[in-house]
């Protein structure tokens, strides 16, 4: 109910939110499952990090664990700070009052991830009342200004109707409503449209683009698909098997990449200026059982230009926040065939994404 | 008695969380929860054993026990593990509750087995025969189970009882029509999933007649569904001929039965509370093992799977 | 909607008229004359063919069958061979008490069950679980005359506690205080044996609810999770449990027999065990039927209100 702590004083040197190490292993039936494995970074007001790694990676699991929602089999380790604040390990209580005030959430179908029997305005208004103790009146006001700020036509309308009357792409609009409702200072996207067709997909990205802008919160878009955050983040992280293999501000990652698990994906980028039929294939080979992971790089199997020294020593990322980090031994840019990849693939790319 | 309305909507089975899906035991944090039951299904059995043995014995051999049921041989109203052999106890007529429970065994056993047979043999060839042949042959049989399953059921039998003077047949078959619809529209609701199976279309195909297909083909693979649900069954019956004995509506005195003792001991509820407790227990055991063994076999089956 | 009524409704009427026929023909099955036992002694065979042709027993069954729904429609469902007063008297009499039972009992049993769901669904696998789970196995395999039983050597016996009176009724309109205590064991006795039904029944349904997506949203809103389970998991998971409760419903009313004629309860239950004893016949057919009928009528109702409470369903 009351205002956390942390508000209004901010410590001057922290950034908006910092994770470091941050480890989340599962206690799965079958073993320790490491979804998340010592990842590091931090984002400023106003910024936005990419998210980016295929499907298992362990993306949702890492935006989960900065907020502490991970299902009751996982141990959280490391390190999330807010605004200079722990996170990790503070008591259920007092993490609610973070969760949906400070940090909020958008999931990635809106389809399920709305309540069925509960009309929109109740879905929305629920945690005003409860972080901001509005009253009925004053927080479905605020319901009506919300949908109207997202771009649903007939707010007073629509407030009153159940999710199944909306279509899709409205209905990821009003859970991104529901994410802003008590302004909060990080809003993370978990694969926010990745449910819906292309054009309602890039209208859901602009939207969330203008109003991070607007109202200068920290944000984390997730995808599996490089193309979708390419012109809408400031930093980029690539994630592989619980691991983050590259990292760095988004024109340098474009402009250099070094890892060959980031080079497979941009090569994996959908695009639609390309018939079907010749578009590129998927990454072949399949993403490595986070149970029974090995020693050596985690892409190693996948990987063309993969030696000895890949399959027994794992390359470690670097510690320095900011700078161009990547985990490869053989990282692209040392041979002659991956610069002209640079120069052909990525102008195109860069273009499709930001139209 | 409340149970036996249930009898024929097996799909309230689903309701029993005998199975947990995967995604859900992954909340139970470990397999410890699965394995509990054993003792209780050992124990179920052994309990079981003992019914029958009593049951068998009454039949077949009435001299091995050291009082007739039908004749005091001590004070009435005896304390159970108070003497022995005669441990639980004498009722309010100084007759022996060992004896006397034993012959409710068989009462009990016989109405449930031959119940369940019949329903078993008449519900499953209904259920088989709709199964394969659909169209009017399944409305007509439809028809006829709806109409049965809109009585509660101890109406219906009530109502028979008004018109039927009780005796074991006619309570045994009183019973028995009202076990048939639930089986016919198991066993048709497994066989019609069966017969949509390939090897049924194959069959066919090959020129099997009817009859071939409906015994060789469907009737086997619709046992195990009927099995357990044959136990549960077994649980209801007894549950139901209990609530006639104790309305005084099923065989008459001086046959004992469970219900009839409980009856004939209701008003020594405050004063001798084992009067009643004793047949109660008994009835409470055997009916808790039956459906023990009942869950038991249908989470072994998974029987929730033919989604009736 | 209205279409959906109407079809439920026609499929109701072939039901119906085997149940209505088969009532009628009960007195066929007798033993004898359906009316014999009214004679005194010393009657002649006359005597019995005057009363047998009063009440239309000396008539061919389907004759008697067209007879019989001609006055059923109108309310009128002949007269009781013991009292001579129209049977639909006792019945309109009765049948308030049984349903008051039957309401109070479903009540009782949701009102343990529901919390009891939601509580195990939550704890899942946890010890809370696998207690309650035993217990609720265990409770199912009483029946409701072993658990009438308990119910009054505990709370209604001088020796242990003496808080509800063994037997009686007061009627509800009379003293509401003294109905609840005369209705209060015999509804629990009622309730205890649905108690585990419900609880099992939700607690399976509110797992699959709570793996959905939306329950993940709400928590990650802050919300806490009493009022996650109850305001956002409890409804989209209580649907089946409501029907379940409408169809129990009917089962209570038609069950009421034997905690009726224990607690000595003047309803439908006790009206119909009495007539039973007394070989009553159009009584035990009159009861029957309205029984049966409204049975039936509650699972069609049942059937058709699931359509009604879940916005999902009811959009199309
Ligand atoms: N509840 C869970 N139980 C066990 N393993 C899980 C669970 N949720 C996710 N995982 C595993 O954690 C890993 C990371 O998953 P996730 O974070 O969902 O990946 P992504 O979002 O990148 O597709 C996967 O290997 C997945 O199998
Ligand atoms: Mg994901």
């Amino acid at each position: 109910m009351a205002e956390p702590k942390t508000t209004g004083s901010p410590t001057p040197d922290e950034p908006l939110l910092r994770a470091t190490d941050l480890r989340v292993h599962l206690d799965t039936p079958r073993g320790l499952l490491k979804a998340v494995d010592g990842v590091s970074f931090s984002i400023e007001r106003g910024e936005t990090l990419g998210l980016v790694g295929e499907s298992g990676s362990g993306k949702s699991m890492l935006v989960r664990s900065l907020m502490g929602i991970c299902p009751s089999i996982a141990d959280i380790h490391g390190s999330v700070r807010l605004d200079g604040r722990e996170l990790v390990g503070v008591p259920r209580k007092e993490a609610r009052t973070i969760w949906g005030n400070r940090i909020a959430m958008v999931f990635q179908d809106p389809m399920t991830s709305l309540n069925p029997v509960l009309r929109i305005d109740r879905q929305l208004t629920e945690s005003m009342r409860l972080h901001l103790g509005m009253g009925k009146k004053e927080a479905g006001e605020r319901a009506i200004e919300l949908l109207t700020l997202v771009g649903i036509p007939e707010p007073v309308k629509r407030a009153r109707q159940y999710p199944h009357q909306l279509s899709g792409g409205m209905r990821q609009r009003v859970t991104i409503a529901m994410a802003l409702a008590c302004d909060p200072d990080v809003l993370i996207a978990d694969e926010a449209t990745t449910a819906l067709d292309v054009t309602v997909q890039r209208q859901i990205l602009d939207l969330l683009q203008e109003i991070q802008a607007e109202r200068g919160m920290g944000m984390i878009l997730v995808s599996h698909d490089l193309g979708v955050v390419a012109g809408r983040t400031d930093q980029i992280a690539v994630m592989y098997a619980g691991r983050m293999v590259e990292h760095s501000p988004t024109a340098d990652l474009f402009a250099h990449r070094r890892h060959r698990y980031t080079e497979a994906l941009l090569g994996a980028v959908p695009r639609l200026d390309v018939p079907r039929d010749q578009r590129p294939r998927a990454i072949p080979g399949a993403p490595p059982d986070l149970v029974t992971l090995k020693s050596g790089c985690a892409f190693a199997a996948r990987c063309t230009a993969a030696d000895d020294l890949c399959r027994e020593e794992r390359p470690e990322l670097g510690d320095e926040l900011g700078a161009h980090r990547f985990a490869c031994h053989h990282p692209v840019g040392e041979d002659v065939a991956a610069v002209e990849g640079v120069e052909s693939g990525q102008p195109s790319l860069m273009k499709e994404a930001t139209a | 008695m409340s149970t036996l309305e249930t009898a024929p909507e097996p799909a309230l089975g689903a309701a029993e969380p005998t199975g947990l899906r995967p995604s859900q035991i992954k909340r139970a944090k470990s397999g410890k929860a699965r394995k509990r039951p054993s003792i209780l299904l050992w124990f179920a059995i052994a309990w079981m054993s003992i019914v029958l043995l009593g049951a068998l014995l009454s039949l077949i051999a009435p001299g091995v026990f050291p009082h007739e049921y039908g004749k005091a041989f001590g004070d009435a109203k005896q304390k159970p593990f108070a003497a022995w052999p005669e441990f639980l106890g004498t009722d309010g007529l100084g007759r022996s509750h060992l004896t006397r429970l034993a012959f409710g065994a068989r009462v009990s056993m016989i109405v449930a087995l031959v119940s369940v047979v019949v329903g078993v043999v008449i519900g499953g060839l209904l259920g088989l025969v709709a199964a394969y042949f659909r169209g009017v042959t399944e409305m007509i049989i439809d028809l006829f189970s709806d109409a049965l399953l809109a009585f509660p059921p101890l109406i219906l039998l009530l109502a028979l009882s008004s018109v039927y003077e009780p005796s074991q047949t006619s309570i045994t078959a009183g019973l028995a029509v009202l076990t048939i619809p639930g089986f016919t529209r198991l066993t048709k609701a497994s066989a019609i999933a069966q017969s949509n199976r390939e090897y049924v279309t194959v069959a066919k195909a090959m020129g099997a007649g009817p009859g071939r297909i409906i015994f060789k083909e469907l009737l086997p693979n619709t046992f195990p569904a009927v099995m357990s649900y044959s136990v549960i069954v077994m649980a209801v019956l007894i549950v139901a001929e209990g609530s006639l004995s104790f309305l005084g509506l099923s065989i008459p005195p001086p046959m004992p039965s469970w219900g009839g003792m409980i009856n004939a001991a209701k008003d020594d509820l405050s004063l001798y509370p084992s009067q009643v407790f004793v047949p109660c227990g008994v009835l409470f055991l055997t009916v808790f093992s039956l459906n023990v063994i009942g869950d038991r076999l249908r989470a072994k089956f998974d029987v929730r799977d033919t989604k009736l | 909607m209205l279409r959906l009524l109407g079809r439920k409704l026609l499929a109701l009427i072939p039901v119906l008229f085997l149940v209505t026929f088969a009532t009628t023909a009960l007195p066929d099955l007798v033993d004898g004359s359906p009316v014999a036992q009214m004679l005194g002694p010393g009657s002649t065979p006359q005597d019995l063919k005057d009363l047998e042709h009063e009440f239309g027993y000396d008539k061919s069954l389907p004759v008697r069958y067209v007879t019989w729904v001609g006055h059923a429609l109108t309310g009128d469902l002949g007269e009781s061979l013991k009292t001579r007063t129209p049977v639909m008297d006792g019945i309109t009499e009765r049948f308030p008490v049984t349903l008051e039972l039957a309401v109070f009992a479903l009540l009782m049993a949701l009102i343990v069950a529901v919390p009891l769901g939601v509580w195990t669904a939550a704890k899942a696998g946890g010890r809370v679980d696998r207690v309650i789970g035993g217990l609720s196995s265990g409770l199912l395999s009483i029946p409701t005359f072993v658990s009438v039983f308990i119910l009054v050597y505990f709370f209604a016996n001088p020796n242990m506690m003496l808080a509800f009176k063994p037997t009686g009724w007061e009627y509800i309109s009379v003293d509401f205080a003294k109905n609840i205590e005369f209705a209060f064991l015999p509804a629990l006795a009622l309730a205890l044996a649905e108690i585990p039904q419900f609880q099992r029944l939700l607690r399976s349904d509110m797992l699959a609810t709570l793996q959905e997506d939306f329950i993940l949203t709400a928590r990650s809103k802050g919300l806490s999770t009493s009022y996650v389970l109850f305001r956002h998991a409890l409804r989209p998971s209580s649907f089946s449990l409501l029907t379940v409760s409408g169809l129990t419903l009917g089962r209570l009313i038609g069950g009421t027999v034997i905690v009726e004629s224990y607690f000595a309860i003047p309803g439908l239950g006790q009206g119909m065990y009495q007539a039973i004893n007394g070989k009553d016949i159009p009584v035990v057919q009159g009861t029957v039927v309205v029984i049966a009928i409204v049975y039936v009528l509650l699972n069609t109702l049942v059937d058709i209100g699931y359509s009604l409470i879940d916005p999902r369903v009811r959009a199309r």
